[in-house]
C-alpha cells in the first residue's frame, strides 16, 4: 500500500517518502509550499491510491479547533426547553460531530485534509494536538470519548501565512513542495493533457517560466495557471509558433490573462518585455 | 546510530527534537526508508525539518556526515568594482597619495593588496595597522574618517558619517532563530498582547450561560467572556545593513520574539532611511522588492507600524530627495516617513541607539521629530513605553 504518485498526479520521490512515513507510522504530513503546488490535490490523490473515503476539513480565519470534534448547539437546545419539547432531554440530540469525530469513527480508515491550517488563529493547532496525537476526545455533555476506530491518515496544508507552533511541528512529518522544475512541470502537463503537442509545451513552458523570473511580480503564475493557459490555447487551437515568433506590436503572450491575473502585473510585464526587446535590438 | 548526525544538526542550529530524531528511528524500523541512502536523506528530513528556512542548513549537515563532503561556508568574498574605486580615489586624492600609490607600484599592485587585505581582515576580525580604512598608515585609511568619503571593505562599519558608502555588503538576513536572551523582550510583548486584550469586546459565552441557567433552575444567566482572539496586527520595518551591523543581534532577539506573538505580522527590510522599495529577502532585494506605497496599500490603518532602526545616517538621507546612499530615490525619506505616519495612527520607531546619544546625533533628531516623539530606545524599559503608546 505505498503511495507513489497516480496517474493524475506527479509526486517527486521526496514526496513520496514523507506521504508514505505518514501512512505507516499514522502520523499527520504537513505540506507547505506557495498556493497551487498541488498540495490540496495531494490529499485527494493519496485517497485516490490507497482507496480510501476522503475527508476534507477547510480551515478559514474563523474556524476553531473544537468546530473539528464537535459543537453543541445550546441556543436550539434552550429554545426548545421553553417551547417544552421532549427533545430536549436527550443532550444528544444537539451535539453535531465535527470532522474529526467523523474521522475517528468512520468505518474504513478514512484519509483526513485540514486544508490551509495557517488561516486560523495562532492558537489553533495547539488546540488540537492531544486530539491529533492520541486521535481521541472527551465529550463533556455526554461524558464520553470519541477514540479512533483506524487512525485516519492525516494531511495538513500551509500557505504559509503564518507560523505554526513548534509543538505542533514536532509531531508531524514535514514536506516543502518546491515550485515544480521544468522537467516535472513536463511531466505535471502530460498527466493533464496526454497527447498534447511537444512543441506546444515547450514554448509555453519557456514564456511561463520567463514570467515567473518577472522581478516584482504580485502573484507569480503557478501549476494551475500554466494548465488553464494551455487549456487555452489549444482551445483556440493556437499554433506553436505564435508563442514563438511574436508579432512585434504584441508584447505578451497571447491569452496572456489566464497567467497574469491583474492589470498592474501585466503593465509591469508589458514595461519590461518592451526593455528586453529594445535592448536585443528590436527583433 | 544517527545520533552524531542528530548532534550536528543541533550544532548547525537545526531544532531537531529527540522526540523527531525517535520518529525517525521508529520509520526506518518499520522499514519506510527502503535502506536507499537517497530515501534515508528524504526521511530523515521530513522528520528533523519543519521549517523550509532550515532545509539548506540540513542539507549541508547531511552532506558533511554522509558523504565526507566539505563544510561549506556560507561566507563569498566581498567584490570591488575595481574601475569606480579607481575614479573615485583619483578625484579624491592629493597629488602627494598619488605619488605615494606610485611609489607603492601604481594602480594594479595597490588593488592586489587591497584585496589581500580585505581577505585578512576577514578572517581576523580584529584591528590592526594592515587594516583597511582604520589608520593613516595605511594607503586607504584615510578615506574612513573623511566626512564625505567611502568606506572600502569593512565589515563593521565604524565611521558612521560616510555620505556614499560603496563596501559590497553582505547584507544577513535576519533570521528569527535566536531563542537565547529574548526572555526579556518576549515579556514586553505579550504586555502588548495584553493591552490589545484589554480592550477586545466581550462575547456571550453560551456553554456557561446554559450551565448555569441550569444550575439557576432554568432563569436565564448570560455570561461574557472577552473575546478570546488576539487581535494585534503589526507591520515591523527593520532597517538592515549599513551602520546597523553592531546592533543587528539586538534586533534579531526582537524579532524572534516578535514572530509567535501577533494574529499578524507582517516585515520587510529597509536600509537607513524609508523610501520608494522594501523587501522581504535581503539576498534578493535588488531583485524582489516590494513598491512602498503598494505595502502602505496593503495593510490597513488597524495595523500598528513598529521601525527598528538606529536612524544614525546622514541627515541629507533624509530630507533630500537623491540623498539615499545607494539609489536614486525620487521622495525624500522624510515623505515617505510622513506618508506612514498619516496613514498609521500607531507608529513607534524603537532605536538600538543608547538614549543619552540621540540628542548629539542630528539624524535621530529629524527622524524622532517625524514620529513626533514617538521614538524609543531597545530595552525593556523602551519597550514598555512603546508598547504603552502603541496600544493607547
Ligand atoms: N504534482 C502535480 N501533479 C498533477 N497536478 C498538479 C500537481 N501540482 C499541481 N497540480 C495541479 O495544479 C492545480 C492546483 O493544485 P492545488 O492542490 O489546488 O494547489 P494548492 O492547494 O497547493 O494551492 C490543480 O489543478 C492540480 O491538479
Ligand atoms: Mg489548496
Amino acid at each position: 500500500m505505498k503511495f507513489s504518485g497516480t496517474d493524475s498526479y506527479v509526486a517527486t520521490e521526496d514526496l513520496n517518502v514523507a506521504v508514505n512515513a505518514a501512512i505507516t507510522l499514522e502520523r499527520p504530513l504537513l505540506v507547505k509550499g506557495e498556493p497551487g503546488t498541488g498540495k490540496t490535490v495531494l490529499a485527494h490523490e493519496i485517497a485516490k491510491a490507497i482507496s480510501r473515503p476522503l475527508i476534507t476539513w477547510h480551515i478559514k480565519s474563523t474556524t476553531k479547533a473544537q468546530q473539528g470534534l464537535y459543537e453543541y448547539d445550546a441556543v436550539s437546545r434552550l429554545r426548545d426547553s421553553q417551547l417544552g419539547d421532549a427533545r430536549v432531554q436527550d443532550v444528544r440530540n444537539y451535539i453535531h460531530k465535527g470532522k474529526l469525530w467523523e474521522a475517528f469513527t468512520a468505518p474504513e480508515r478514512p484519509v483526513l485534509l485540514i486544508d490551509e491550517v495557517d488561516k486560523a488563529d495562532i492558537e489553533f493547532p495547539n488546540d488540537l494536538l492531544l486530539e491529533l496525537d492520541r486521535m481521541e476526545f472527551y465529550v463533556y455533555e455526554t461524558r464520553e470519548t470519541v477514540r479512533a476506530v483506524n487512525r485516519p491518515v492525516v494531511i495538513i496544508t500551509s500557505n504559509n501565512e503564518k507560523e505554526l507552533p513548534d509543538a505542533f511541528l514536532r509531531r508531524c512529518f514535514f514536506h516543502y513542495i518546491r515550485f515544480p522544475d521544468r522537467e516535472t512541470m513536463q511531466q505535471i502537463v502530460d498527466v493533464h493533457f496526454p497527447g498534447i503537442q511537444k512543441e506546444l509545451v515547450r514554448e509555453a513552458l519557456n514564456i511561463f517560466y520567463d514570467i515567473r523570473e518577472t522581478p516584482g511580480l504580485k502573484k507569480k503564475p503557478s501549476t494551475s495557471e500554466l494548465l488553464d493557459w494551455l487549456k487555452l490555447l489549444m482551445a483556440e487551437d493556437l499554433p506553436a509558433d505564435t508563442l514563438r515568433t511574436r508579432d512585434p506590436k504584441q508584447l505578451i503572450p497571447p491569452l496572456h490573462g489566464a497567467l497574469l491575473k491583474n492589470e498592474q502585473d501585466v503593465h509591469l510585464f508589458e514595461r519590461l518585455a518592451f526593455i528586453a526587446r529594445r535592448e536585443r535590438g528590436g527583433n | 546510530m544517527f545520533i552524531n548526525f542528530f548532534l550536528e544538526l543541533r550544532q548547525a542550529k537545526v531544532p531537531a527534537s529527540l522526540r523527531e530524531y525517535l520518529t525517525l528511528l521508529e520509520a526506518m524500523r518499520e522499514g519506510v526508508a527502503d535502506h536507499r541512502v537517497e530515501d534515508f536523506y528524504f526521511l530523515s528530513r521530513a522528520c528533523l525539518v519543519k521549517d523550509e528556512r532550515n532545509l539548506d542548513k540540513f542539507d549541508r549537515v547531511f552532506g558533511k556526515c554522509f558523504n565526507g563532503l566539505e563544510f561549506l561556508s556560507e561566507e563569498t568574498t566581498a567584490e570591488i568594482p575595481e574601475e569606480w574605486l579607481r575614479k573615485l580615489a583619483e578625484k579624491v586624492l592629493t597629488e602627494d597619495e598619488k605619488k605615494m600609490i606610485e611609489a607603492l607600484g601604481g594602480w594594479e599592485k595597490l588593488m592586489e593588496t587591497l584585496k589581500k587585505r580585505l581577505e585578512e581582515q576577514k578572517s581576523r576580525h580584529q584591528g590592526g595597522s594592515k587594516w583597511i580604512g582604520t589608520a593613516g598608515t595605511s594607503p586607504f585609511g584615510a578615506y574612513g574618517y573623511n566626512p564625505e568619503g567611502v568606506r572600502i571593505g569593512q565589515d563593521k562599519s565604524r565611521n558612521r558619517r560616510a555620505v556614499k558608502v560603496w563596501d559590497k555588503r553582505e547584507y544577513r538576513n535576519l533570521d528569527d532563530t535566536v531563542e537565547i536572551g529574548t526572555r526579556n523582550i518576549k515579556v514586553a510583548l505579550r504586555r502588548l498582547r495584553q493591552f490589545a486584550r484589554d480592550g477586545a469586546e466581550l462575547e456571550l459565552d453560551l456553554p456557561d450561560t446554559i450551565r448555569s441557567t441550569a444550575n439557576n433552575a432554568g432563569y436565564l444567566d448570560l455570561k461574557m467572556v472577552p473575546e478570546r482572539r488576539n487581535k494585534v496586527k503589526v507591520l515591523l520595518l527593520f532597517d538592515i545593513g549599513g551602520s546597523m551591523d553592531d546592533h543587528i543581534r539586538v534586533c534579531e532577539e526582537l524579532f524572534s520574539a516578535a514572530r509567535s506573538e501577533f494574529k499578524h505580522m507582517e516585515f520587510f527590510y529597509f536600509h537607513n532611511c524609508l523610501y520608494e522599495k522594501l523587501w522581504k529577502d535581503n539576498r534578493r532585494r535588488h531583485s524582489e522588492f516590494l513598491p512602498t506605497w503598494d505595502v502602505l496599500h496593503k495593510y490597513g490603518h488597524d495595523y500598528k507600524v513598529i521601525f527598528v532602526g538606529d536612524a544614525t545616517m546622514s541627515p541629507y538621507e533624509i530630507v533630500y530627495p537623491g540623498g539615499s546612499v545607494e539609489h536614486w530615490n525620487e521622495e525624500a525619506g522624510q515623505a515617505w516617513l510622513q506618508r506612514v505616519t498619516a496613514i498609521y495612527p500607531k507608529v513607534a520607531w524603537l532605536n538600538p541607539v543608547p538614549e543619552k546619544y540621540w540628542e548629539h546625533t542630528p539624524s535621530i533628531q529629524v527622524i524622532r521629530q517625524l514620529m513626533t516623539d514617538r521614538m524609543y530606545p531597545l530595552t525593556l524599559g523602551g519597550l514598555e513605553r512603546a508598547m504603552r503608546e502603541l496600544s493607547r
